[in-house]
């Protein structure tokens, strides 16, 4: 059963009351951009197997959104952190790269 | 090959079953082949036997970095129907639904098509009015469906309680030649026919990178070493997301695990296979008496082949209501595989920004019953450049909002 902390209320959540958002730090495109950044940002996905980014709703807790770093092929969870951000933080990085060394993620490597 | 048949079974029999032979070799990797497919799974075998069959392709590889059949082609709950609502969804679903029909005969290999009947019960107003909406565009797309009463599904699958507290059972959408095969043998049937015309069928043979020089695709570097190809075909259902990663390219598709599992067996009790979207779950009895349920996928994505259990616990706990007798059965095993979603719940089987290489996947939850019908269309299109079938499938579909919107038809993971 996954299990994560939520940043906004600090409360540790079952996998069941919480809702998962899909990949986050998505780049967001509107009216105006080209055809491929639309579908790009609507559509194409990292869908990694390994360190995944991703967006969860502390549905019945807080009501809010955080981020997730979790490996896809575990599910063991690097930590959480707030969504507004642009990327992860330091201290999720550095978390990430203590059990995967030399990982990267190649807009922040 | 030498053909099975009645006569075979009993000649083998007279001298203790020592002349069976292998049903398919299992070479070493040649450093060229005209056509290599990535994945043995269903579709990537389906392709390779339809490029042979149907256009003469015959200098083919098909490589497979675990065991044949060994993704989610030997995990699915094995449901064939072809009720969908789009008309390309209606085209390809039942292509390969009619393909099943007599596909024993045509591989010379059992694969135990049985069109038993599938029924998707309505459970609510909104359902009653989506399936009937699907049962006239399936008239009109001339796929043998109708529109059921409650008593009509009582009498079909005397086990259903059509009267349960939450979701009483208010119509089905019936397709009487829908049905099950066995899984295994449909790989196997496949891989068999392959080997006989020649092919190289390679297993445990991981593909590692794909090779392309000025924007063509030259070949592929495997655990076995490097093989060289003209075109290439990539069929590896929830692992899609590497192989484009590999060419070069990203797709709209997210991996999430999806979860089955099998009862004890027991008596026969039921012959048609029952499809329950509201409440996510659906049962079918196996020939050895099991029942086979199939439930839900996970809210995100993952490659862990196994899922949450809450899935299980949620789609058990459904079943039992419209099925009260299941409720004391043992359950004797669960398994999960990773399916690859799409945006708009439908596949994608087309050419890829790298020339020569062409990719079909995005099957999700729901490709087990396209498989012939998929294999037929993808050889034509790696063939001559174009099908019919395959045409409204392409990847250029998501940049121009042409989506082939399937979610109610797959609603529920089937
Ligand atoms: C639990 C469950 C229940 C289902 N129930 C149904 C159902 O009732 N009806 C239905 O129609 N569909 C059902 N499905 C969906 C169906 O199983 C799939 O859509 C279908 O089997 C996909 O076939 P495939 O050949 O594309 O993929 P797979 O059978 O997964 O084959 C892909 C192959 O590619 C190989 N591969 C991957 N990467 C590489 C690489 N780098 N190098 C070499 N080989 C590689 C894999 O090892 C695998 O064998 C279900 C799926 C699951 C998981
Ligand atoms: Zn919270």
């Amino acid at each position: 059963m996954l299990i994560l902390t939520c940043p906004n209320c600090g409360e540790a959540k079952d996998e069941t009351e919480l809702h998962a958002g899909g990949e986050a730090h998505l780049k967001r495109f509107g009216p105006g951009s080209s055809d491929a950044d639309f579908e790009a940002y609507l559509f194409e996905r990292e869908n990694p197997k390994g360190v995944h980014f991703e967006r969860w709703h502390c549905a019945p807790g807080c009501g809010k959104w955080f981020h997730a770093a979790r490996c896809t092929m575990t599910n063991e969870v690097f930590g959480t952190y707030s969504a507004q951000t642009t990327e992860p933080p330091e201290n999720i990085k550095d978390a990430i790269t203590a059990k995967r060394p030399g990982w990267h993620w190649r807009q922040f490597s | 090959m030498k053909r099975y048949s009645a006569f075979a079974v009993a000649r083998e029999a007279f001298r203790h079953h020592t002349g069976w032979e292998r049903a398919w070799r299992s070479p070493e990797p040649k450093s060229h082949y005209d056509v290599i497919i990535i994945g043995a799974g269903g579709h990537g075998l389906a392709t390779a036997y339809y490029l042979g069959k149907n256009h003469g392709i015959k200098n083919v590889a098909v490589l497979e970095k675990g065991w044949l059949g060994g993704g989610n082609t030997g995990r699915n709950t094995t449901i064939i129907r072809s009720n969908y609502l789009q008309d390309p969804s209606a085209a390809i679903y039942e292509k390969a639904r009619s393909l099943y029909e007599d596909l024993s005969q045509d591989l010379n290999y059992n694969i135990m098509f049985s069109p038993r009947g599938v029924m998707m019960l309505a459970q609510t107003e909104h359902e009653i009015r989506g399936y009937q909406r699907t049962a006239h565009a399936n008239t009109l797309q001339g796929v043998a469906t109708e529109f059921i009463s409650p008593k009509r599904v009582k009498e079909l699958c005397p086990i259903i309680d059509i009267s349960g507290p939450r979701y009483p059972v208010l119509g089905a959408l019936w397709q009487p030649r829908g049905g099950t095969a066995r899984h295994d043998a449909v790989a196997w049937g496949y891989a068999r026919a392959c080997s006989d015309m020649g092919m190289d069928i390679i297993q445990k043979c991981e593909v590692t990178a794909i090779k392309q020089e000025g924007g063509r695709v030259t070949g592929v570097e495997t655990t076995k070493g490097a093989i060289g190809c003209n075109k290439m075909g990539i069929v590896v259902a929830g692992n899609s997301g590497q192989a484009a990663e590999m060419a070069g390219f990203r797709l709209p598709i997210e991996s999430v695990p999806l979860q089955a599992l099998v009862s004890e067996p027991i008596k026969p009790c039921m012959d048609v296979v029952v499809m329950a979207n509201t409440v996510h779950g659906y049962l079918s009895q196996s020939d050895k008496g099991e029942m086979v349920i199939g439930g839900g996928t996970d809210g995100h994505n993952a490659y862990t082949q196994r899922g949450s259990f809450h899935h299980v616990e949620e789609t058990v706990r459904a079943l039992i209501e419209t099925f009260p007798m299941i409720s004391r059965l043992k359950m004797l095993r669960q398994w999960g595989g990773i399916v690859d979603i799409t945006g708009d719940r439908s596949p994608i089987l087309s050419t890829t920004p790298l020339d020569g290489c062409f990719i079909n996947c995005g099957w999700g939850t729901g490709g087990f019953k396209a498989i012939p019908g998929s294999g037929f269309g993808m050889a034509q299109l790696m063939a001559t450049g174009h099908s019919p079938l395959t045409e409204q499938f392409g990847l250029n579909r998501f940049r121009e909002g042409r989506f082939i919107d399937e979610s109610v038809a797959a609603g529920v993971a089937h």
